[in-house]
């Protein structure tokens, strides 16, 4: 055991890890960083979007020196069957604003920006440095940390868990049961390059405007799953993910639905002469609210991905672990402050503040999407292939009068689904939506 | 007896597996590429932590390179190493080997006037983003010290007599060899398993002050040798191998049972060159 | 040996640029020079494959190519200058005495710069053996002049200068490095790199001999022994007919072992590329690559290989190169003549019987 004694100990140096740790670094507080990674980031893996609102909570101008790939602009929400889809697209000069909205970003550089920042405030990182267990006192208060490093353990009155969603060391200190598969979606992407020029012609941008698309449907065979692409200045990242509990039943790969994606329609073109860069893979949690674990007790809580904060609907997830791992740090410097300890009691106010902010009200508000989604296999098969043809039926301009084509339309969503099929799928969409 | 003193030499270098060329502009790629102790200084340092371990004395980690090379020594800190140096200045950019081994000299004089001449001066054996392997050998030289490279143990250090025994690796087989400290020696790759630092080390050297000189600071008068001043060579061109114009023959794989494709590529393999056909037959013959 | 020449790449910045004049000292330096290394009573094959190169080289100056040898053996020394000659060397530079019977850096050192600053050569080439880089790196640096390692193509230019191709950023990329203005311009070059070239029986030419003025008493660096590797343990790479190889496409060390059976069948060396030693899956005298060996085989298989530059250079002399990997989008698909998409673990297995059956079918009818 080393000498050092620090007041709080931050396991993982991801988005929810640092924001708690600058956060309260920043009021004073001695914190201990420890990243199992090699740098800060290493392990990460996002697609990756910033939502700047919950950064400038934290480092209101990290517009300055953070690393931003492009401003988002524009919005693409589509459906997809085998070769079309039926989308949504917004996109408003209104997001061409001073302080944009959104960035994509790329984790890598994202996370060592905001780690330097960690350190700047007077964190100690340390990295390659794994977490083995939590060290408990006799009365089952955390103490302190046990590490893989020789003379690993080091003492704290507050241990914060970012340790992601495979939160192995909350498991392994009974805070939290194992994952389940029906709670965790696998997801993989590839980071592709291209030359901002094509990029900017391909996409319609000008400068650093950017370009999200969100799509789903048959790209997923049937199983429950979402695709994005987004563009950076000078690449693209491209990636889709699944349940994984599907995975598990239909034996299809994450890397052979990313071909199938890439090699769509609409998307092959927009990939066309790229150079792939790099392929990674990582788990995002899907169980939603009601797969959030206890989230505190004497001397420790759990911020960010390994409390399953993430809206699988919006796919919002890296502003959830900065604004849970900002919310952490400031309640754990607040009762600092006021001389009190780290009991479960004094901690609860680490969830109360989170129920009166958007993260618990937007999960508790889609609370009910995962079991949806998992009963409601057609979102993902029968109602792309349903709406497409319903889109082509109405295009085509064949001599066919317009009302027969109606009547052709509704009579495929009737025939596929039937009217009470038809209804319940609105009901019960409407039900978990609320 | 006076306690040991061994000087480590390493360097940052991007991590290459992640190195990438541009595809239109045919540039080198570095955006958030990470840094790394190149490897094999790895077991240089190591080697020079175990001999500190056995007969006392410390450990000076020194690297020259831009400002973020502070992050490397910090991870040889964080090993367990006792003082780091870093050597930055602009007047070092673009330096080739001959040039580094000119500015690293100076510095290990000045180490010397600081803490006591090195008995050992560990270099990695060669690096991954450069892979000449003449720092080392161009240290010995301009310091005067005996030189052994490719060395895969240390058999015996002898402080009193003042003389070092180690294995070498030569063509076609080992030199044992004898020579008197002060020492220059590369360790071979393989010759050790790095430590993990303890959780002190890496503590410690989290907070640790990490010693900076400037060129000036280093005593280095004579900047035409720095440099690109100082670098005899000179990198004309940079570029990407094209792919070959023919392009491999695939041989579809997709769907098709695991020997029916082995099959095929044997069949391919022989029909573009028969004497490898005749070579096996006269071969599983012969058995 | 490269197919290499795209547009010139702005990353080394305006110094591409600079030529100034080459010092009025260094015009005098004339020939190119190849160190013969000579150990155990052999002449490296690496000397022999430079003096090949060397041969050219001095053709394209219009200069004369010499060999340098240093030894013990005065007999022994003199059938290796005339092994020279027929290499296309026009003369031998000879230092004998029993100082230099086993290398060492500092007498090798010595003599080398000795010769170098008296008959002054413009071009020096060494074999970048580990002997060959110890003492490169010490000559150079005495010298002070210019040095690139483990070139993989030699040439010179418009302006009669020595063009060095090697590659960078751990075999990313190629390079092309000169010395402008300082003699000699050094270069070492790894074995197989350069083709072997053929002998002239009979061709002949001069001996000059020299001998700096030093005694054993002032080496401090003793040889005690010396340890000859078990013939049976290294590897004969570098000049296999077949070689099979394996990278971290196999995912486990276990799973080497499908790499040695399929070499097993065919009667082949096998290997691997730079991770696998660095992970200790194998040991480095079978890493295959620019920083290993280079191999020329007639048949190299690569399994699960990625193929970056590295990789490529220590490969590419092969007459037949067949690629296994699960990424079609590997980098050594644009140099293999034969690919299959496949994942080595599962493909290796079968490829290995397939050859066993073919050929133990002959067997039994041979």
């Amino acid at each position: 055991m080393v000498d050092a004694k620090f007041d709080v100990i931050v396991v993982g140096a991801g988005p929810s890890g640092n924001a708690a740790a600058y956060t309260m670094a920043k009021q004073g507080l001695k914190v201990l960083q420890l990243e199992r990674g090699e740098y800060p980031g290493s392990k990460n893996v996002q697609g990756a979007i910033l939502y700047a609102n919950a950064l400038e909570q934290i480092i209101p101008d990290f517009r300055e020196d953070a690393p931003l790939e492009r401003h988002v602009i524009e919005q693409r929400s589509w459906m997809l069957d085998d070769t079309s889809y039926v989308g949504m697209h917004y996109r408003s000069d209104d997001f061409n604003e001073e302080k944009p909205n959104r960035y994509t970003i790329i984790r890598a550089q994202f996370d060592k920006w905001f780690s330097g920042k960690v350190r700047e405030a007077g964190a100690t990182v340390l990295c390659e440095t794994t977490v083995k267990e939590l060290i408990r006192n006799d009365r089952g208060r955390v103490i302190g940390v046990k590490t893989d490093r020789e003379d690993g353990a080091v003492m704290a009155d507050m241990v914060v868990l970012a340790e992601g969603v495979n939160g192995l060391v909350g498991h392994r200190s009974g805070l939290r049961s194992e994952l389940k598969p029906d709670t965790v979606a696998l997801a993989v992407k590839e980071m592709h390059f291209l030359p901002r020029e094509v990029i900017e012609s391909r996409f319609n941008l000008k400068g650093d405007e950017g370009v999200v698309i969100e799509a789903m449907g048959a790209v997923t065979s049937g199983m429950t799953g979402t695709a994005f692409l987004y563009t950076n200045q000078e690449s693209i990242s491209v990636g889709i993910g699944c349940i994984v509990s599907d995975f598990q039943e239909s034996g299809e790969t994450p890397y052979g639905l990313l071909e199938r994606f890439k090699n769509h329609p609409a998307i092959r073109p927009l990939l066309e002469d790229s150079e792939v860069k790099e392929y990674a893979a990582h788990l995002i949690p899907e169980g939603g609210y009601k797969a959030i674990p206890q989230l505190y007790g004497d001397g420790w809580l759990i911020v960010g991905d390994a409390g399953q904060f993430v809206n699988a609907v919006h796919r919002e997830g890296s502003n959830l672990a900065m604004t849970t791992g900002r919310v952490a740090g400031e309640t754990i410097a607040r009762l600092k402050r006021r001389g009190e300890d780290f009991s479960a009691e004094n901690l609860a106010e680490y969830r109360r503040r989170l129920e009166d902010s958007f993260v618990m009200k937007d999960l508790k508000k889609y609370r009910n999407i995962p079991s949806f989604l998992h009963k409601s296999k057609h979102l993902f098969d029968t109602y792309p292939r349903l709406l497409s043809k319903a889109a082509q039926t109405w295009l085509r301009v064949d001599g066919v009068d317009k009302v027969s084509k109606e009547k052709e339309i509704i009579g495929a969503f009737r025939k596929s689904r039937k009217w009470s099929g038809l209804l319940s799928d609105a009901f019960n969409l409407a039900r978990a939506w609320r | 007896m006076s306690q040991m003193h061994i000087v480590v030499c390493i360097k940052q270098v991007p991590d290459s597996a992640q190195i990438r060329v541009h595809p239109v502009t045919n540039t080198i790629m570095r955006q958030g590429v990470p840094t790394i102790i190149n490897p094999c200084d790895l077991f240089s340092l190591e080697e020079a932590l175990r001999w500190r371990d056995r007969l006392g004395g410390e450990v000076t980690v020194l690297t020259m390179g831009p400002p973020t090379a502070a992050e490397s020594l910090r991870k040889a800190l964080a090993f367990g190493a006792d003082r780091a140096v870093l050597l930055t200045d602009r007047y070092f950019a673009g330096s080739d080997t001959l040039a580094t081994s000119f500015a690293l000299t100076q510095a290990i004089a000045k180490v010397s006037d600081m803490w006591g001449a090195p008995d050992l001066v560990f270099c990695g054996k060669q690096t991954i983003d450069g892979d000449t392997a003449q720092v080392g050998p161009g240290i010995a030289s301009r310091l005067g010290l005996n030189q052994l490279t490719y060395v895969a143990s240390i058999a015996s250090i002898d402080q009193e007599a003042g003389t070092i025994e180690a294995e070498r690796r030569a063509e076609g087989g080992v030199q044992v060899l004898s020579t008197r400290l002060p020492a220059l020696v590369t360790m071979l790759e393989g010759s050790n398993e790095m430590r993990r630092g303890s959780m002190a080390s890496a503590l410690a050297a989290a907070t640790a002050e990490i010693v900076t000189w400037s060129a000036a600071d280093a005593g280095i008068e004579d900047l035409t040798k720095c440099g690109l001043r100082g670098s005899p060579t000179v990198v004309k061109k940079v570029f990407a191998p094209l792919a070959r114009s023919e392009k491999a023959e695939q041989i579809a794989a997709a769907r098709r049972p695991t020997d029916e494709i082995a099959a095929e590529l044997m069949e391919t393999i022989f029909a573009r060159q028969p004497a490898i056909e005749s070579d096996l037959m006269r071969f599983a013959s012969g058995q | 040996m490269s197919e290499a020449s795209a547009p010139p790449a702005p990353a080394s910045g305006g110094r591409a640029s600079m030529r100034k004049e080459l010092p009025e000292h260094f015009k005098a330096y004339k020939h190119v020079w190849v160190f013969v290394e000579y150990e155990h009573g052999q002449i490296h094959p690496v000397s022999l494959e430079l003096l090949g190169e060397g041969r050219k080289l001095a053709d394209k100056l219009n200069a004369e190519l010499a060999g340098v040898l240093i030894g013990a053996d005065r007999d022994q020394l003199a059938a290796a200058a005339a092994t020279c000659h027929e290499y296309g060397a026009d003369l031998v530079y000879l230092t004998v005495d029993p100082i230099y019977e086993q290398y060492r850096n500092e007498p090798f050192t010595r003599a080398m710069t000795e010769l170098v600053n008296t008959f002054k050569p413009e071009i020096l080439l060494l074999g970048a053996t580990t002997l060959g880089r110890d003492l490169a790196g010490s000559v150079a640096t005495t010298l002070l002049t210019g040095l690139t390692a483990d070139s993989t193509e030699l040439a010179i230019d418009d302006e009669r200068s020595l063009a060095a191709t090697r590659p960078t950023f751990g075999g990313s990329l190629l390079c092309t490095i000169h010395t402008l203005n300082y003699r000699p311009q050094m270069a070492t070059v790894r074995p197989r790199v350069m083709p072997m070239p053929t002998p002239q029986p009979g061709r002949s030419g001069r001996i000059v001999e020299h001998k700096p003025d030093l005694v054993e008493e002032d080496i401090v660096t003793k040889v005690l022994r010396f340890i000859p590797d078990r013939q049976s343990d290294t590897a004969q790479l570098a000049y296999a007919d077949i070689v099979v190889a394996g990278g971290l496409g196999l995912r486990s060390a276990e799973n080497f072992q499908l790499v040695k059976a399929l070499a097993e069948v065919l009667g082949a060396e096998h290997g691997g590329s730079r991770p696998l030693v660095q992970k200790g899956w194998i040991t480095a005298d079978r890493q295959i690559g620019q920083t290993g060996k280079t191999i020329r085989p007639k048949l190299y298989i690569a399994a699960g290989i990625s193929g970056a530059i590295q990789h490529r250079v220590g490969v590419e002399g092969a007459d037949l190169i067949v690629a296994i990997n699960i990424d079609p989008n590997a980098p050594i698909f644009d140099f293999a003549h034969v690919g299959v998409v496949a994942d080595a673990v599962e493909f290796l297995p079968a490829l290995t019987q397939t050859f066993a059956e073919r050929l133990s079918v002959n067997r039994l009818a041979g």
